[in-house]
């Protein structure tokens, strides 16, 4: 009877929902960075599975409809983005150009700082799309010689971490711009950096939604070209 | 709900989409993209977009939270190596964040809050 309960698709939402409130009540009272939300719900949720031995497969299919509400938040981005199409205008050219040199810092960084550390050639490929929204990411990664599963790891932890830093990194830098903010988070954490930029505010959270975008498919066009070059 | 329809639809147009190129570019991203044209077009009401928008945006936060935990079962596939991803993914990271965010400030039209 409990244990049925504890494997229901009921619990698991519950779980998901229950935790992440509590961890952003936490976040807010402190306003620790340590504290990030994802971050703490993340933990506890592993540590609650463990101890009621409920493997991630389970966990995952009893969330299913926040996976779906997680597609619909992204289309909703594109709603945003009109709210905020003043922001775009006369910066088209800048935001291109920015995503582009973006999108081949963080290429090259990632693979040289790797190769550096020992890492060889299908690892490299599995963290070159990193910044890159995990669907495209991973088949950019499958085309190059990577591991998917190994390159949706490395998507979560590039946008847990920019996320995370991001607002405070980008203070650290005196980029104060907000477009300029919104388009460094979304660029560099795809839609987790994105969800954190629109706790700063609509512009650079409409912002980091295109970024997504553009740095999606200029990543995916330029780690070929890029592979040929290193 | 009318909103939510719309949402619906272009997620939807946007997986339709999505398989015509054989998922290379998520469903959900050319959704947001064909949202936005519609909207410019005119196709679309913007007043019946804004509370649903509003509610999905303002909890994205939370719908990332089954993606996270999916680390739990990747730990295996890392732990080998954990030192080199972890330290170029980090610092990768930081580099995309300062590249693009001061490069959009200096050649971008100038908007301080």
């Amino acid at each position: 009877m409990i244990r049925g309960i504890l494997h229901s698709e009921i619990f698991m939402l519950t779980l998901t929902i229950g935790i992440y409130l509590g961890a952003q009540y936490l976040y807010r009272r402190t306003h620790w960075a340590l504290f990030n939300p994802l971050l703490v719900s993340m933990a506890v949720i592993i540590v609650v599975l463990r101890l009621l031995g409920i493997g991630y497969e389970e966990y995952s299919s009893g969330n299913e409809i926040i996976n779906f509400m997680l597609g619909m938040s992204v289309v909703a981005l594109g709603y945003l983005l009109y709210e905020q199409i003043e922001n775009i205008r006369g910066n088209a050219l800048s935001i291109l150009t920015s995503v582009l040199a973006g999108s081949i810092a963080g290429v090259v960084s990632v693979a040289l700082i790797a190769r550096w550390l020992g890492a060889g050639d299908a690892l490299v490929a599995s963290l070159e799309p990193k910044s890159v929204t995990t669907p495209i990411a991973i088949s950019v990664s499958a085309s190059s010689g990577g591991i998917p599963a190994l390159t949706s790891v490395a998507v979560i932890v590039a946008g847990v971490f920019g996320g995370m830093v991001g607002p405070w990194v980008l203070r650290m830098a005196g980029v104060r711009d907000r477009v300029a903010q919104g388009l460094a988070m979304g660029a560099a954490s795809h839609a987790l950096g994105t969800a954190r930029a629109m706790e700063i505010g609509a512009i650079e959270g409409a912002i980091g939604g295109l970024a997504i975008g553009l740095m999606g498919v200029m990543t995916a066009l330029l780690i070929p070209l890029l592979d040929k070059l290193m | 709900m009318l909103g939510i329809f719309y949402l619906l639809l272009f997620y939807l147009l946007g997986n339709l989409l999505s398989a015509l190129m054989n998922g290379f570019v998520p469903g959900s991203v050319l959704g947001m993209l064909l949202l936005f044209a519609a909207l410019l077009a005119g196709v679309v009401n913007p007043a019946h977009l804004r509370k649903p928008a509003r509610f999905l945006l303002d909890n994205m936060m939370l719908f990332f939270v089954p993606v996270a935990v999916g680390l739990m079962a990747a730990y295996d596939l890392i732990r080998g190596h954990l030192g080199a991803i972890i330290v170029s993914l980090l610092l990768s990271t930081l580099v995309v964040l300062v590249v693009v965010g001061i490069m959009q400030q200096k050649l971008g039209r100038r908007r301080h809050d």
